[in-house]
């Protein structure tokens, strides 16, 4: 079968034709595969949708339980018939639930990274490598610029920030699915015990976390009490964790001199810090670097690799300039959920 | 070379002039010498090295990575220092680094033929940051936000002297400034400005305040014209020339015709102008003019007759080798006439005393001053002694009112430290006919002038008045059916090529938020060129 006939880009997402359903469809479908519970993969709004059941989770936490017509939990590693297609979802280690999703129909056998992170993550299922003709990768970070440090070191910054800075509030920027909790979870390992203090936004999907047995140790709500002057001094030299969106609202005035840190691949771009007003960027990423999209790519034995997601370009030039196949997959309605 | 990297990568990232001054008087005491000297000449622009063209570094990366994928690369990150940093790959030696005085000596000894392979073993010896520091030391010229000021600053507060102390010694010392570190920690002698043509700190005025107009009177004060110029030393002495700005900065290079003119012994403060060609009679021209001889490193030749430098010349510190400092204002001036009066007049003049019977006589002169370069009036004490830094009482400058326009709000931009959360800086437009009509074009940028209460009304105004957003910069809804008028008062406008409106404003604040006006009654950018002086 060829393969743009088993997928291929449609206004609503992307498409497969013979199992009639999209993956990650940006507009309001039928039937729904998603591959993780950020927003810009998972909306709601769809007839029938099947994901892993952390994703189902997610998506409920997030758009409540009314999300979807009806929903189908997948389990990692299980074939189902759709229509025809045959689909399995293996783990991708971007955040808690998210998958690739491998579609074959007559031996063509397609694969979805949807986002994805090779490296040990206790907050994520570790990814696993699925191999196909055809991987449709991200390209978040694709390009070789890209070449993230090992998360505990960067962990490691923040901690000295804190002794040599004791009186300001490190105000650390993570979203509030996956990075927040990873970064929760990365201070608890380097034995940073103190209470953590998190947005409110934060709350609910840092229960469901610890729900699914991933231990986050004690966390407390970033709120004063109502008009208590300088109470902002309560945070002096305490980690609070917030969406980055925060940042740009009066919720970040309650806190006394506040030391802005960012969790992200994108820090690793000094210029982007700076622009950002970031004074301790943390280059913690849920992504692939560019050696790891890379080495992907090559370990899925795929002949032909279609790019999407982000840096397009970058990954497509490596592909040619390696003898693979390639091109850019214009899906709109991806946003870098790091922007 | 670590410890370097990293305290360029704070400065970099600190938004705070207190809290960069801390970082560097911290790198001072757990530095040892010579690498905090060396630190400090790379940030004041001291430290020179031989230049490493852009061009090299495009050339060893090309040798590294395909060209498609360098390019793609710069264009995202922007920067070139920190593109090559990221894309140099994993280091490949095992050792350390070089330490930064090794690095600074490896550069400055290096010959043309042998910089590309040592510029690239030291690369592959480091790390991201590294490597950062390194480039921005090998191109020259660091831009990290720190000025010179800044660092003398910091080196002040280490060592608990003045700052015009350090000053004054700067031009007789070098980088790693080994005797000044001894002075500063403690363990030497304070050293003695060495070297010929030393900078002198200098002393500055006071903005007047109403109150204090009562005490000035004929008897007691001298009053000049305050010249839209830069303010400069003129330090002549055995030969040795050069010319000071007043924070001992030596910008002679750029201004060689005066400097050839500097036929005296001494050293005299007055206002850098810029006049009309020789042989024209003497007019002055304005601050834009000025700006066009600024910062070269050469100066065309055609620029030295089209644009001739002048100095107007109103203080005397020292005759020869004869220090006036301790002397009142008014033997100072009548010395300085004297020797004025042996200098070339179409480079040279003493500032004229500008007589006055009142203060309404000079509130009246003030507000018609006789040339459009002139940009108010100083009020000298008579009887003071040369005192440097500001001390009270003695100087006011009683600047002209401030020029006013009412701009239209076009874009806000978040701000830092105590402003965090607030958006803060303001990009304000005027109008101009457009294609399809009536358009905005951006003529400035302000973020004071408005009390916190205002700031509090502004920052609501700007979140719910959003259209886009990038990063930490709002647009703000602006037309002609809707918009925030802000008026602008600020000191003088000159033409830049550099502003897509063609006009910069100087100092440009928010006087007065106009909740009142409708924006299509703003001004245009006409109204904004009818105030340039030239
Ligand atoms: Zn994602
Ligand atoms: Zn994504």
């Amino acid at each position: 079968m060829r393969p743009d006939a088993l997928l291929h880009p449609a206004p609503q997402g992307l498409y497969c034709p013979p199992g009639d359903f999209y993956i990650d469809p940006v507009r309001p479908v039928e039937r729904a595969l998603i591959t993780h519970g950020h927003a810009d993969h998972a909306r709601a709004g769809h007839g029938a949708v099947m994901a892993t059941q952390r994703t189902l989770d997610i998506m409920a936490i997030r758009y409540g339980d009314e999300f979807a017509g009806s929903v189908h939990p997948a389990r990692f590693g299980e074939t189902t018939n759709v229509n025809g297609a045959s689909v399995t979802f293996h783990p991708a280690g971007h955040v808690l639930g998210s998958a690739q999703i491998a579609v074959e129909k007559n031996g063509t056998r397609i694969v979805v990274s949807g986002d994805y992170k090779r490296r040990p993550d206790p907050t994520a299922e570790h990814f696993e490598l699925a191999k196909c003709d055809v991987f449709i990768t991200e390209a978040t970070f694709g390009l070789p610029v890209f070449n993230h440090p090992d998360a505990a070191t960067e962990i490691g910054k923040l901690l000295s920030s804190l002794d040599q800075f004791p009186d300001r509030t490190h105000l650390v920027g993570a979203y509030a699915l996956g990075k927040a909790q990873r970064v929760i979870r990365l201070l608890r390992d380097s034995g940073y015990d103190r209470p953590i203090h998190i947005h409110g936004s934060l709350q609910r999907l840092c229960d469901y976390y610890r729900l699914e047995g991933i231990e986050l140790g004690d966390l407390r709500p970033a709120t004063l009490a109502e008009g208590a002057k300088n109470a902002g001094r309560d945070f002096a030299g305490e980690i609070v964790l917030g969406p980055p969106s925060a940042f740009n609202s009066p919720w970040v005035r309650r806190f006394s001199d506040p030391l802005i840190a960012f969790a992200s691949g994108w820090m690793q771009v000094r210029q982007r810090a700076k622009q950002r007003g970031v004074e301790l960027p943390l280059v913690i990423s849920d992504h692939c670097d560019w050696n790891e999209l890379t080495a992907s790519i090559r370990d899925t034995g795929a002949a032909e690799v279609w790019v999407t997601h982000g840096r397009e370009e970058g990954l497509v030039r490596w592909c040619e300039l390696n003898q693979i196949r390639a091109k850019p997959l214009n899906i709109v309605g991806y946003e870098d959920e790091n922007e | 070379m670590k410890a370097f990297a990293t305290l360029l990568e704070r400065l970099v990232l600190t938004p705070s002039r207190n809290r960069k001054m801390e970082i560097i008087r911290d790198y001072c005491a757990s530095r040892p010498d010579p690498y905090r000297g060396y630190a400090i000449g790379a940030i004041t622009g001291d430290l020179k090295l031989k230049s490493v063209q852009p061009s090299l570094l495009r050339e060893l990366m090309t040798q590294r990575i395909d060209a498609e994928l360098f390019r793609l690369s710069y264009d995202y990150v922007g920067d070139l220092a920190e593109t090559v940093s990221l894309l140099w790959g994993p280091a490949e030696t095992a050792e350390a680094p070089p330490p930064l005085s090794q690095v600074v000596e490896m550069l400055s000894s290096a010959s043309k033929s042998d910089t590309p392979a040592i510029l690239s073993g030291l690369l592959d010896a480091m790390d991201v940051s590294s490597r950062y520091a390194l480039i921005k030391l090998a191109t020259g010229g660091l831009r990290i936000g720190v000025s010179a000021r800044l660092a003398k600053q910091a080196l002040a507060e280490f060592g608990n002297v003045k700052i015009e102390e350090i000053e004054e010694l700067w031009h007789g010392l070098e980088p790693p400034y080994s005797s000044l570190f001894a002075w500063l920690d403690g363990s030497g002698a304070k050293p003695v400005a060495a070297g010929r043509a030393p900078f002198r700190p200098v002393m500055l005025s006071n903005a007047i305040e109403e109150r204090e107009l009562e005490d000035i009177t004929p008897a007691d004060f001298l009053a000049e014209w305050k010249w839209d110029g830069i303010r400069i030393q003129l330090v002549s002495d055995r030969g040795k020339r050069r010319i000071y700005s007043r924070t001992g900065e030596d910008i002679s290079p750029a201004f060689p015709d005066l400097v050839e003119a500097m036929a005296f012994e001494g050293t005299f403060d007055g206002e850098l102008l810029v006049r009309s060609p020789l042989g024209e009679p003497l007019a002055i021209r304005t601050f834009s003019d000025l700006q066009q001889r600024l910062n070269r490193k050469i100066v065309p030749k055609g620029m030295l007759s089209s644009h001739p430098a002048f100095a107007r010349l109103y203080d005397c510190l020292l005759d020869g080798e004869n220090d006036l400092r301790e002397q009142n204002l008014e033997q100072r001036r009548n010395a300085l006439a004297m020797i004025v009066d042996r200098l070339p007049p179409e480079r040279f003049d003493l500032s004229p005393e500008v007589s006055f019977t009142s203060v309404d006589d000079l509130r009246d002169k003030r507000a018609n001053p006789p040339h459009p370069v002139i940009e108010g009036l100083m009020l000298k004490r008579r009887q003071s002694t040369y005192r440097s830094g500001r001390p009270r009482g003695l100087w006011y400058k009683w600047k002209r009112d401030p020029m006013v326009i009412d701009a239209v709000l076009m874009y806000a931009q978040r701000g830092h430290g105590k402003r965090s959360g607030y958006y803060s800086d303001f990009t304000f437009g005027a109008w101009r006919d457009g294609e399809t009509g009536m358009e905005l074009v951006p003529v400035g940028k302000a973020y004071f002038g408005f009390t916190d209460a205002e700031l509090k009304q502004l920052d609501k105004y700007v979140r719910k008045n959003t259209t886009e957003r990038f990063g930490p910069v709002r647009s703000v809804a602006a037309g002609m059916d809707g918009g925030l008028v802000l008026e602008i008062a600020f000191e003088g406008i000159n033409r830049s090529n550099r502003h897509k409106s063609g006009v910069a404003m100087r100092f440009p604040r928010i006087s007065q938020i106009r909740w009142d006006k409708p924006a299509a009654e703003a001004d245009r950018l006409e109204a904004l060129e009818a105030l340039i002086g030239d």
